[in-house]
């Protein structure tokens, strides 16, 4: 049987306009052969979870360059856990601090990148992560 | 150069070539086989007067201060002042803001720049609920007319200048500024600074919009009309090409949009009835510093040259003032990194130099802690020491426009003007900047560029220092150091500071106020008087945006990926 493409929602929670990375690693994630959704910026929590469930996406990624991702990571988390979404591999990217990392792993983040990092390297790893699961 | 003199040097070349040069090609080839400027303009090896041919010196370089001004904006240039050395900042509550201003200013600092909140640039009140977790993150956070009289406190309006990055509320946070100085004793004839106040390019690629793209150009013109009558010395408009680069454009379409930009406004002022030479002296505009010091300087002479020959030659302007390409011009963000931070401040010394050498009114330098915090008090002197140093100990400042009659920087600027200029033609053929940016074009471009320029990093073609090539082992597991910390109390404070405001307000005159704007928005007028009164009597920023939010809807911008 063919395998479904691997279908990911890239998201902008929050205030911030700067998508310049959220929207280079969705072309090189597209590129790889995923199938991306890319929200656009300004989404509210709610608005991403819900795309996530309708779109029954694999991955959600979540980019911040404004220092709220320790605010609104947490709620876009319980969100999907909430609407059965839990099951969704959630990455997020962008400017954070590395003693950040393992608090975001706590909340149920898998993966960090930080800043630097090519995207080819996070089409690699979701590649591995939802293969493996 | 006489004909014969050219036809002398070509010989020579010739030879040189032939010879010399052969011979040492022969043994060690060049590190590459082609070169490129950061945007991708191929670069000889060797830049002569042949290059230069075509250029007539006085119709094409001339002097400083005169059409059309490649040379400079002012006659005397750095010789009789130097740039404004202006650092953005702002964060946490009011008062931490002021507290930040003032000591800037004791170091020697001419001009503020104010950071604003998300919420605040986006329209928002601190207690709305889109405003969590951004309350006093990235800028100040100003909610009523209260706040700006905190963040100016013991600052004389009519000393300083103050440049505002607001765009969409702008005439909210202008009006607060002439309130502010009212209630200073500053009448409104004698405030200097400039709101940045150009919407089309946050709809491109800074993101802090609200309102769709014909009641946001209103507003940008209603600042420029009301301003041209009452705050004469106010810079109405900063047309930004900044953000396109740090979008992912390049030098040529960074320096092509702002221009388009430019075109677009000044057709909509013409449309209003105002005298391009009432209002066009009053616009700035803003350019970043990337990587590429020759292709930088070259583009900010080429994008001089080419603004006056267009206010000259399509908007027929009389007044010299009208030509003048002022610029604010600062560190691309997005040439920091993160890995080997203390690099920054070597980063940023060089895109203070290409200020200068690109003679620039006033020039931003980046903290070199700035990709992954606010920054601190200590990096942020030190951003301020490194212009002053070059001010003062480099000699950079003696002569004007010091680059000029090299031959690469001459042939450089020829040729970013040629293709500037091709871009132009193409907008125009579309139909002008409002369709090229509503079919995707505009988006479409700057994308791909972004993309192109991703792949030269990750194939290690464009090095990066500390990321891409000189990487240090071990180094990625670091932490950071010495970091500014945010407060999550600032949310809090700004909250119940909001709150005591709405509580000590005479409700029947807010109301009264916020009724007027929509009433003036209903009779398409200029709205900048009812929003003054609307401020002075403590209505919130949000409540204020909220009645255009009303009447106008928000918009949504494309995305293309």
């Amino acid at each position: 049987m063919e395998r479904r493409k691997i279908r990911v929602l890239m998201a902008k929670v929050g205030l911030d306009g700067h998508d310049r990375g959220a929207k280079l690693v969705a072309r090189t994630l597209r590129d790889a052969g995923m199938e991306v959704i890319y929200t656009g910026i300004r989404q509210t929590v709610e608005q991403v979870v819900k795309t996530a469930v309708q779109e029954d996406v694999d991955v959600v990624g979540l980019s911040f360059l404004a220092g709220d991702h320790m605010v609104l990571v947490p709620k876009v988390i319980r969100g999907l856990r909430d609407s059965g979404k839990g099951d969704a591999l959630v990455l997020v990217g962008g400017i954070i601090l590395k003693r950040q990392v393992r608090d975001l792993e706590a909340m149920g983040v898998q993966k960090v990148f930080l800043p630097g990092t090519p995207p080819a390297r996070i089409a690699a790893y979701i590649q591995e992560s939802v293969h493996r699961s | 150069m006489a004909d014969a003199g050219l036809r002398a040097v070509e010989e020579a070349m010739a030879k040189w070539e032939e010879g010399t040069l052969k011979r040492v090609l022969d043994k060690s080839p060049e590190r590459e086989k082609e070169f490129f400027t950061e945007s991708g303009i191929p670069v000889k090896r060797l830049y002569t007067p042949l290059d230069l041919e075509e250029v007539d010196y006085n119709r094409d370089l001339g002097y400083p201060g005169e059409f059309p001004y490649t040379r400079g904006v002012y006659p005397t240039m750095y010789r009789g002042r130097l740039w404004t050395m202006r650092n953005y900042a702002g964060f946490g509550t009011a008062e931490d803001t002021n507290r930040r201003f003032r000591y800037l200013l004791e170091q020697g600092m001419p001009g503020l720049s104010v950071a604003f909140d998300l919420p605040t640039q986006i329209g928002y009140d601190s207690d709305h609920p889109m405003a969590e977790g951004a309350v006093g993150r990235v800028g100040v956070a100003v909610d009523t007319l209260a706040d700006m009289e905190i963040i100016f406190k013991d600052i004389p309006l009519d000393k300083v200048s103050t440049s505002m990055t607001i765009n969409a509320p702008a005439t909210i946070l202008l009006a607060m500024y002439i309130a502010v100085g009212e209630k200073q004793g500053v009448p409104r004839e004698r405030l200097m600074g400039t709101t940045q106040n150009d919407i089309l390019k946050e709809f491109i690629a800074r993101g802090t919009y609200i309102f769709p793209p014909e009641p946001s150009l209103k507003l940008v013109l209603d600042i420029v009309e009301y301003c041209y009558r009452h705050v004469p010395r106010w810079n109405t408009l900063s047309i930004t090409g900044y953000h396109f680069r740090e979008a992912g454009a390049d030098a040529v379409q960074e320096t092509a949009f702002t221009l388009a930009d430019a075109i677009l406004y000044i057709e909509k002022a013409l449309e209003r009835g105002i005298d391009i030479d009432d209002f066009a002296p009053r616009l700035s505009y803003s350019l970043g510093c990337h990587r590429d010091l020759f292709e930088e300087v070259a583009k900010y002479r080429a994008a001089r040259r080419l603004f006056a020959r267009i206010m000259k030659e399509r908007f027929h302007a009389k007044n010299p003032e009208s030509y003048l390409f002022r610029t604010y011009s600062g560190s691309c963000g997005s040439t920091l990194v993160t890995r080997q931070p203390l690099n920054n401040v070597v980063r940023v010394t060089i895109h203070a130099l290409m200020g200068i050498l690109g003679g620039h009114q006033a020039i931003h330098t980046a903290c070199w802690d700035e990709g992954y915090a606010i920054p601190t008090e200590e990096s942020a002197t030190l951003a301020l020491r490194t212009q002053q140093i070059l001010a003062c100990e480099s000699g950079l400042c003696n002569t004007i426009d010091p680059l000029a009659g090299s031959y690469y920087v001459e042939a450089l600027t020829n040729e970013m003007e040629r293709r500037v200029a091709e871009y132009l033609k193409k907008i125009d053929e579309m139909g002008g900047m409002l369709k090229a940016i509503e079919s995707g074009f505009v988006y479409r471009e700057i994308q791909e560029s972004s993309i192109r320029y991703q792949r030269q990093i990750d194939s290690g073609e464009k090095v990066i220092v500390g990321l891409n090539r000189f990487a240090s082992p071990g180094e990625e597991d670091l932490e950071e150091k010495d970091i500014f910390e945010y407060d999550p109390v600032v949310e809090e404070t700004q909250r119940k500071k909001l709150a005591e405001v709405k509580a000590s307000r005479q409700e029947s005159e807010v109301r009264r106020c916020l009724e007027a704007v929509g009433q003036a928005v209903d009779r398409n007028e200029n709205l900048m008087p009812s929003i003054i009164e609307a401020v002075k009597a403590y209505a919130t920023l949000g409540e204020i945006c909220g009645v255009m939010r009303e009447k106008w809807g928000e918009f949504k911008a494309p995305t293309f990926i």
